[in-house]
């Protein structure tokens, strides 16, 4: 098992920074989406994520579980589209794996992110190489948890899988899009970077932020 | 960007707000940004509701009304509403006979109509059914796609189901009445120019003044593929063409619709329409009934679509019922 354990001031900081770069990118990401979406994936998330810092921010929760129920049900309630269901999923799964607790060690950290990828997946029913967010937060859960078993610390891992999120987004620039808006584009989608693949790389740079040291 | 707008994260409250004023009969949730009718759901009736992103203007709130539906529940520009407001405006529209969710086919709007339908029946017990409407030919429809998307039979979808569960139907029949409508209808659309949504501040595409888009969906995405400039006759050919190939609408009488995306003057979508009828009579597809105009939009969006449904004496006969809301009404 690796080192080290993620406190609940540190999964509050990976959410402040999440936020902090999706406004920061609010304008990026949307021109992303512009290409092969519908020009809204910034302006969302930006919307939803400001709305769970407020949340948070306003009464923040004292267990792991709390904190993930809140973010989730933000997102689901005030994103949208496709973004809020899948990000909001995503988060409630972590929550109720990571469960009553106010530390994760490396384990429990990589169990949670792997139950809210699976979320992902039964909400989204995508695949990899579909060109979605699942290209950048499969291989990210996937490196995370190499990391954990083989022994590195959750700063160690959590970089590790911020590294093969980048790598899975940069990957989906040749992809043909199957799933979501995209999909109607049919072979247009290729040659451009899938936006959700983005922000969910930003989701793990984040999480690596706030592990580090 | 030149819109009539004040702050562009505020268009979709503001525009609410001029909803509430223009029709009084109508009762807006300004919180959960639903629409309802004025009344309560009669007893017995089913409850339909529909929403989607905005942008599609008068789809869905303008279709809200006597012989259309119970409420709509709109979300942010061309992004779908979330799950707690369809859940909202499940509770509050059913009498007890149930809830058919009207579901266009995109990725989020699926996904959270599915969500609401879960907690709806967890939380409420409400017995809630789901139509996904999938009828445009742009789209291939394969495992390697979302699926065909839901356009203009939505509309066609939502008056005729509308007068059935005004009959006092129940919601199976209903719901089975709504699939039945949807797998009768087909579309095409195409774009003369992108549009531009508020909050991006300029068009989503860039179009040159000699091409144009065919197999547009409704949301500024830019279509299958990119093709010279033509004129009417023959974009009405292109648009017509992959309609009659998906499916025989000979036989029988059709219901036809000729529909505007928000950019272009009527003056062009009936001489478009004249197109159209030319071909339909050429190739033997009786017309019953047509409709002419902006019905389902993509915000500024230059071009048309063309909606094509196989009816018979049932869906014409629902066709006809009266209908009052702000978008279509005849027979009051």
């Amino acid at each position: 098992m690796g080192d080290g354990t993620v406190s609940l001031p540190q999964l509050l900081d990976w959410l402040s920074r999440f936020s902090a770069l999706v406004t920061e990118n609010r304008t990026y990401l949307t021109e992303l989406d512009s290409a092969i979406g519908d020009a809204d994936h910034g302006v969302n998330m930006v919307r939803g994520m400001t709305a769970v810092m407020e949340k948070v921010g306003a009464a923040p929760p004292e267990a792991v579980d709390a904190l993930f129920k809140m973010v989730g049900m933000t997102m689901v309630s005030t994103v949208g589209g496709a973004s809020g269901p899948l990000y909001g999923t995503f988060f409630l799964r972590f929550g109720t794996t990571a469960g009553a607790v106010t530390e994760l060690d490396g384990a429990t950290l990589a169990a949670a992110l792997r139950a809210g990828f699976e979320g992902v997946i039964a909400r989204g029913k995508a695949e990899l190489n579909d060109k979605t967010m699942v290209d950048a937060m499969s291989p990210a859960v996937d490196a995370l948890d190499a990391a954990v078993a083989g022994g590195a610390s959750v700063s160690d891992a959590a970089a590790a899988a911020f590294s093969a999120a980048e790598a899975g987004r940069e990957a989906t620039i040749p992809l043909v899009a199957r799933k979501g808006r995209a999909s109607y584009l049919g072979e247009r989608s290729a040659g451009h970077l899938d936006p959700g693949a983005t922000s969910t790389a930003m989701l793990f740079e984040s999480l690596a932020g706030a592990l580090a040291g | 960007m030149k819109k009539l707008i004040n702050d562009p994260s505020n268009v979709l409250a503001e525009s609410l707000v001029g909803v509430a004023a223009a029709h009084p009969e109508l009762t807006v949730d300004h919180f959960n940004r639903i629409i309802y009718r004025g009344e309560k759901t009669r007893a017995g009736k089913v409850g339909l509701i529909s929403g989607g992103g905005s942008g599609h203007e008068p789809l869905h709130g303008g279709f809200v009304g006597l012989g259309m539906l119970d409420a709509a529940c709109a979300g942010e520009v061309f992004t779908s509403p979330t799950p707690d407001q369809m859940q909202e405006a499940t509770k509050v529209v059913d009498s007890g006979a149930g809830v058919l969710h009207i579901v266009k086919n995109y990725t989020g709007d699926v996904m959270n109509f599915e969500m609401a339908a879960e907690l709806a029946e967890a939380e409420s017990g409400i017995k809630v059914e789901s139509v996904v409407t999938n009828d445009d030919v742009a789209v291939e429809d394969s495992t390697w796609t979302a699926g065909r998307r839901g356009v203009g039979v939505t509309v066609l979808l939502e008056k005729i189901v509308g007068a059935a569960a005004e009959e006092g139907r129940d919601l199976t029949s209903v719901a089975d009445l709504a699939r039945r409508v949807n797998a009768a209808g087909r579309s095409m659309g195409m774009a003369l120019t992108s549009c531009t949504v508020p909050s991006a501040g300029k068009p989503t595409f860039d179009l040159p003044d000699d091409m144009m888009e065919m197999g547009v969906g409704i949301h500024g995405e830019p279509g299958r593929h990119r093709v010279p400039l033509a004129g009417a006759a023959e974009i009405a050919r292109q648009l017509v063409e992959p309609i009659l190939a998906d499916l025989d609408f000979t036989g029988g009488p059709n219901i036809v619709m000729l529909n505007g995306m928000g950019g272009s003057p009527l003056i062009e979508l009936y001489l478009m329409y004249g197109e159209v009828k030319k071909l339909l009579d050429a190739a033997g597809v009786e017309v019953a009934r047509n409709l002419v105009g902006n019905y389902i939009t993509s915000l500024d969006m230059a071009g048309c679509s063309v909606t094509l449904l196989k009816a018979d004496d049932e869906i014409l006969t629902l066709w006809d019922a009266p209908v009052n809301t702000a978008g279509l009404r005849w027979g009051v």
